[in-house]
């Protein structure tokens, strides 16, 4: 894994933030060094020596003091327009161009420590992972299930509260393909370290492609250990709190309908391959200890049925 | 005429009562000075334990997917830390020292309410002894120190823990209001002749602003504390969104407290530093009034800022744009005293003793906590970095590298005046220096931590380079900032017994507290100088040119 610095921008929306970072941090900088520099010759030209008497006492000096009043009240008025121009730019109003109240290309759910993505224009939901055509601005809407949580994809722009009762909306854009980390950045409870999330920019062909395979539901088990993964899968508790489309329908830990189509585990805690699964369903809570997901104490040969199940989920 | 004589009679009582002081006196004391040094005391045993909490925490991080913790503990710990350092270790400690320098410094034999004053301070200690019972009733509170809805609340935080964090911040509240109202009727009544407001020492002017902001911004509070306490205990719906609550009203109602209450925490440590740094540098205060005036701005803008804590929330831009305007605004007052600090050395003859270090200290370390708070107040910037280790840098570089710099100047300083004995001036250097590298050490790579996008309270990491290295970097820093207290402590504990005699006036100071024995005896003075300015001790050794001739004799010196 990488780090999405806040200095980064893949975004057009988000690269207005980093221009304004950088001009603010220069600013302070050189308030520091000048600040700094006061200090330390203060120090060393007017230690006191040897013999040295009572130095004079200076009261003050009106002038000065204004001086030091008015120039930072003027640097700061500039930085303030800066400011305003900034949140323009980088996060427009959610607006259609007739001016028709727009309807969400995008809605992100926060869940104890798991992302709800849905398209539903496109009709389908998944979790954990948002594909975007790149270049193409996607009108996102927030919402969280049950505690707030926060959408935070540096390098794409602004960060965002999911408020329960409370839904927010932002523009979420990527200029060209690419995958870019981000996470819950609102403490959210105990597993909020492991709620990360990726946004997959692609091509706009590719992310058809994708958006079609999405929208069908997986096709039947086509072997025998994985018909009994099927099986158990209905009949043990997963059902209850996970949707496969065509099997069950629940919402309280992520879609499973595509599992295998995707590239981690469990908001981004394991690379998503047969070996990781396995390990996961085995012990969920020796790599995110004290989620929601219960250890299901499956023997091993339910185990390997059930990891053979859910790798047809592609 | 100012002198103040005590009745013979009732010094012979006072004296009496003093050679009956033992252990028991201290339970039982309305002593201004006593109660100050329980509060110190008290506020350095909370010290211990959130720094024993940060040094945990340190440790959990500083390998990436380290198992020393689990997530619920990290939780506790770190909600711990930050209800403790704020609640039982920072106001507590400023209050301390308010409780016990005020009356001294405008030459009263008290504070105006001494059995209140006994209250609050035990209201304190119960306060913080419930919440820290929670560890033994198997759940501390783990929603963090801002305890936002609806995780704090029943469905979600289902233990017991957050309502003894409620119920202690309650009774400690009740308290501080109590200890405010104090000093203000304190500073108000009991002045000695001639102490007019133009006359009161800076640190008692930041007490009584300070004591004004803790009555007006506690309430806000309290009110918080109790709404969450009827949703949790009584099925109240002030915060349930299921229920048509809001979760964001807590949001507003805690940080309209909470951000005064940043200057509650830093006010009075500017009032330490006006004291420190010109006795150290021989020289009166540039711009008294416009030191004292600037506190005032701070306190009235510090209630129309409280909003850039949610600029995440979605507020709409508009909202946004108010506060961040009011915020970019106080940091023009706070601006202000950092440049009449460095004028008050220029031109001196400084004493670097630890006190001094301390102080100089402060000017840098807080100047970098301030500035990128003002970061915090351009909006965009903001949105990309709060919450994330960003924040955690400026808030230890405000009150760590702030207020806790201020304070430990102030404790090299008026440590003679509380015990009679100075801190050893070899030990405080290597306090000083550890501390300085520590603080350094631990929060500088925070913020690098924050810009590469690592969010703040998470209990372990993924696997990624630069955040392991600059993790392991803060663990290290924090470990020398625990070396750095046990030196402290020593100093404190050997000097206590073993350090030189400090005699009434060690640094040759010109605030009232200098002109009496160390420790001062329990009625404080046999007599009061008499008081023509604000430096009545300087007028008193410098006959041939006191400052309240200033005016009359050179009338263009000051322009």
């Amino acid at each position: 894994m990488h780090a999405s610095s806040v200095l980064q921008a893949h975004s057009r929306l988000d690269q207005p933030i980093v221009h304004l970072t950088i001009v603010v941090t220069a600013i302070m900088f050189a308030i520091l060094v000048l600040v700094f520099f006061l200090v330390v010759y203060a120090s060393l030209r007017y230690r006191r020596r040897p013999g040295m008497a009572e130095p004079y006492q200076n009261f003050g000096n009106k002038k000065l003091e204004i001086t030091w009043t008015v120039l930072p009240f003027l640097l700061l008025v500039s930085i303030f327009v800066l400011t305003v121009i900034t949140m323009g730019d980088s996060d427009p109003p959610p607006t259609t161009a007739n001016g028709a109240d727009p309807s969400p290309d995008l809605v992100i759910i926060g869940h104890q420590f798991w992302w709800e993505v849905r398209y539903p224009k496109a009709g389908f939901t998944t979790a954990n992972e948002i594909h975007l055509p790149a270049g193409q601005r996607l009108l996102t809407r927030l919402e969280a299930a049950d505690v707030i949580h926060d959408f935070w994809v540096p390098e794409l722009g602004r960060k965002m509260d999911m408020i329960p009762g409370t839904p927010n909306e932002l523009w979420l854009l990527a200029d060209h393909p690419g995958t870019f980390l981000g996470t819950c950045a609102e403490f959210c409870g105990n597993e909020h370290a492991w709620m990360r999330i990726r946004v997959i920019s692609q091509t706009p062909q590719d992310f058809a492609d994708w958006e079609q395979q999405q929208a069908q539901s997986p096709s039947l088990p086509n072997n025998p250990a994985a018909e009994r993964g099927e099986q158990l899968f209905r009949s043990m508790s997963c059902a209850n709190c996970h949707t496969i489309r065509g099997v069950s329908s629940a919402d309280v830990g992520p879609d499973l309908t595509h599992l295998a189509s995707r590239e981690t585990l469990a908001a981004g805690r394991l690379e998503n391959n047969p070996v990781n699964l396995e390990a996961w369903l085995h012990d969920p809570n020796n790599f995110k200890p004290q989620s929601y997901m219960p250890n299901a104490n499956l023997k091993p040969d339910d185990l390997s049925a059930m990891v053979a199940y859910l790798e047809t989920l592609r | 005429m100012s002198e103040v004589p005590v009745a013979l009679p009732v010094l012979r009582k006072l004296e009496r009562f003093e050679k009956e002081a033992g252990m028991l006196s201290w339970l039982a004391s309305v002593d201004h000075k006593q109660i100050g040094i329980l509060y110190l005391i008290t506020a350095l045993i909370f010290f211990i334990a959130g720094g024993v909490e940060a040094l945990l925490m340190r440790t959990q991080l500083m390998f990436p997917e380290n198992r020393f913790l689990l997530p619920d503990a990290y939780n506790q710990i770190f909600t711990m830390h930050g209800t403790t350092m704020i609640f039982l270790v920072v106001v507590p400690g400023l209050l301390g020292l308010m409780v016990y320098l005020v009356p001294l410094m405008i030459g009263a034999r008290d504070m105006a309410f001494p059995r209140l004053n006994a209250l609050a301070y035990w209201l304190y200690v119960i306060g913080g002894c419930l919440l820290y019972f929670s560890f033994f009733a198997h759940d501390a509170p783990a929603a963090g120190w801002f305890a936002y809805t609806p995780l704090s609340e029943k469905p979600y935080s289902n233990l017991q823990g957050m309502d003894y964090w409620a119920l202690s911040l309650l009774v400690i509240g009740v308290g501080t209001v109590a200890t405010g109202l104090n000093v203000i009727a304190t500073v108000a009544t009991m002045r000695v002749k001639g102490m007019s407001l133009r006359h009161l020492p800076l640190f008692t002017w930041m007490s009584l602003i300070n004591s004004f902001l803790i009555v007006a911004a506690m309430p806000a509070l309290n009110a918080a504390l109790v709404m969450l306490l009827i949703d949790r205990q009584l099925h109240g719906n002030f915060f349930k969104p299921a229920a048509g609550g809001t979760p964001i009203y807590w949001q507003h109602v805690f940080w309209n407290f909470g951000h005064p209450e940043v200057y509650i925490m830093v006010l009075p440590a500017f009032g330490i530093i006006s004291e420190v740094i010109p006795v150290f540098s021989r020289k009166v205060i540039y711009g008294y009034a416009v030191v004292a005036g600037s506190t005032v701005a701070i306190a009235l803008l510090s209630f129309g800022v409280w909003a850039h804590h949610m600029f995440a929330v979605g507020m709409g831009h508009f909202l946004d744009m108010i506060f961040a305007a009011s915020s970019m605004l106080i940091a023009v007052p706070t601006g202000i005293k950092i440049f009449n600090w460095i004028a008050t050395m220029w031109g001196g003859a400084i004493r670097f003793t630890t006190s001094m270090w301390f102080a100089v200290a402060f000017l840098i370390m807080f100047t970098i906590g301030g500035l990128s708070g003002v970061m915090f107040a351009v909006v965009p910037i903001d949105w990309q970095l709060t919450d994330t280790y960003f924040v955690v840098a400026h808030m230890h570089y405000v009150l760590f590298g702030g207020t806790a710099f201020a304070v430990f100047a102030g404790i090299y300083y008026w440590f003679p005046k509380f015990t009679g004995r100075m801190l050893s001036e070899t030990l405080g250097k290597w306090h000083f220096w550890l501390t300085f590298i520590g603080l350094n050490l631990t929060f500088m790579v925070q913020h690098n931590l924050g810009i590469l996008g690592m969010p703040r309270r998470v209990f372990t990491y993924p696997n990624i380079h630069s955040w392991n290295v600059l993790n392991f970097i803060s663990t290290m820093g924090a470990y020398v900032l625990g070396i750095s207290v046990i030196v402290f402590l020593w100093n404190v504990i050997r000097s206590r017994r073993h350090g030189a005699l400090a005699g009434p006036d060690p640094w040759d100071a010109w605030t009232l507290e200098w002109a009496t024995s160390s420790p001062p005896p329990v009625h404080n003075f046999n007599y009061v100088p008499p008081v023509r300015s604000a430096r009545p001790l300087w007028d008193l050794k410098h006959p041939e040119n006191p400052d309240w001739q200033r005016g009359r004799r050179t009338p263009h010196h000051a322009r």
